[in-house]
């Protein structure tokens, strides 16, 4: 299989993911559940992995770094743990459906109400119009740092001013551009930021989590076991457990540390340079193919590695069926749970084939998209 | 069990207080091991720092020139 979906999850991890997962299973207990070598080791593991992901993202504070079970969860303890009722809530039409439940949930709820910030043709924001997105109770802005539809981004530098000159907070969705696009969480001024470990990070599934900048406090949604203060009725103040409840995924977060030392290694600039060569390359070859239409923004000097695209007006599932069965290749079809994204590209009907690309993937494979989609265009 | 003897206990807020504070002493070689916390600060579970007496000035220190901050600092009779 050439696997070009890595938008959806990177299925190939560098060797040492996979090692440091065997290794943490055979000898991890639960962390911050007792004071036995096992325990503590698992405790050590996890401080390692927070401070590593700190320094990823241009964060100064590990003790606020909190693991989740993916952007999702994150979103969810973010979203849900920010806004009170009476709030205004802006987010954009790039939105993955991990920000756009949330907030569509509060707001038919009753709890908030919500603004869009619109996207133009080629799927960028239309950042003018934020300015008149504001009310008297906006809260919070919640973005995306790219589509993962189009693999446009979204200038977050220019949204945290935006934020900070008016009194906001920023809750950021970096799930699609941790690994390939360098973060500066504190410069950038963005107050709650949540990522996934298992795209561009390269980590296991069921890893993620959310920093939480000093003063941002967030209502747990989950209270329970926590190792500590078990007396207490009430779930710890501290962070991380704040937001914590429960056994952690020590496992799973031995691989996203040894993923992120992976990162370290190669240098997210280098990994994101690559990528965008390899997707240079697919789109030098598909803008030569009758009926290939493309989405998105292809001008950014910087992007994600993605390419979402239509074959004439033909289905999006046919044309990603026939290559998995002709042609061995693994993209993604149809919504992309990104259902604004489709409806500004007027894509909503026949959906797009989406094709991302990975450090681990090679020019040689590109060749073979394309030359799929030369043929599947002459058919 | 083993026989008692004086030694210096400190506790902190969270899990995560306490294993950074188990990172920092790894690093500047400063003495102490993590232990469940003693009953006799608190009921329940938890992580403590486990020094020699004659440890509190040298940890003291070097904790508030990093800014670590500790929940509870005790002598106890462990």
């Amino acid at each position: 299989m050439i696997y070009l979906d890595n938008a959806a999850t990177t299925i190939q991890k560098p060797p040492q993911v996979i090692q440091a997962v065997a290794e943490a299973m055979q000898t991890l207990g639960n962390a911050s559940r007792g004071a036995h070598s096992g325990a503590l080791q698992a405790d050590r593991v996890i401080w390692i992995a927070r401070c590593k992901v700190a320094a990823l993202f241009g964060f100064s504070h590990p003790e606020r770094v909190v693991f989740a079970a993916n952007a999702t969860e994150a979103l969810n303890i973010a979203i849900n743990g920010l806004f009170q009722p009476g709030d205004h809530g802006i987010s954009s039409d790039l939105e993955h459906n991990s920000v756009l439940r949330p907030l569509y949930r509060l707001e038919d709820q009753g709890v908030i109400s919500l603004d869009f910030l619109p996207a133009d043709a080629l799927g960028n924001p239309d950042y003018k119009c934020l300015e008149s997105l504001l009310r008297p109770n906006t809260r919070a802005i919640v973005m995306t740092h790219a589509s993962n539809l189009t693999g446009n981004l979204v200038d977050l530098e220019r949204v945290g001013k935006f934020a900070k000159a008016h009194g906001l907070l920023l809750v950021a969705d970096v799930s699609q551009t941790a690994g390939s696009i360098p973060i500066f969480m504190e410069e950038w001024g963005i107050d709650v930021l949540c990522f996934t470990g298992h795209k561009g990070l390269m980590g296991p599934q069921g890893t993620g989590g959310l920093c939480v900048a000093p003063g941002v406090e967030l209502r747990p949604w989950k209270v329970g076991g926590s190792g500590f203060h078990s007396y207490s009725r009430t779930h710890p103040e501290e962070y991380p457990t704040h937001l914590e409840a429960g056994t952690l995924n020590g496992h799973g977060i031995a691989g996203l540390s040894a993923a992120l030392d992976f990162l370290q290694e190669v240098g997210v600039d280098a990994i994101g340079e690559k990528e965008n060569r390899l997707l240079g390359r697919f789109l030098e070859g598909v803008r030569q193919i009758p009926g290939i239409r493309l989405y998105g923004d292809f001008s950014q000097p910087r992007r994600c590695a993605i390419a979402a695209l239509n074959l004439k007006d033909v289905d999006s599932a046919a044309v990603a069926d026939a290559l998995m069965e002709d042609y061995g290749i693994a993209v993604r079809s149809g919504a992309h749970c990104a259902p604004r994204m489709h409806r500004a590209l007027g894509t909503e009907s026949q959906g797009a084939v989406r094709f991302s690309f990975s450090w681990f993937n090679t020019e040689k494979e590109v060749d073979a998209a394309i030359q799929a989609l030369q043929k599947l265009a002459q058919e | 069990m083993r026989q008692k003897k004086p030694a210096l206990v400190i506790t902190f807020s969270s899990t995560t207080a306490a294993i950074r504070m188990e990172a920092f002493c790894l690093e500047h070689n400063l003495p102490g091991r993590m232990i469940p916390v003693p009953r006799e600060i608190t009921a329940g579970c938890g992580l403590a720092w486990k020094a020699p007496t004659d440890a509190q000035e040298q940890l003291t220190q070097s904790m508030t020139q990093a800014g670590i901050q500790w929940e509870d600092l005790r002598i106890l009779e462990l």
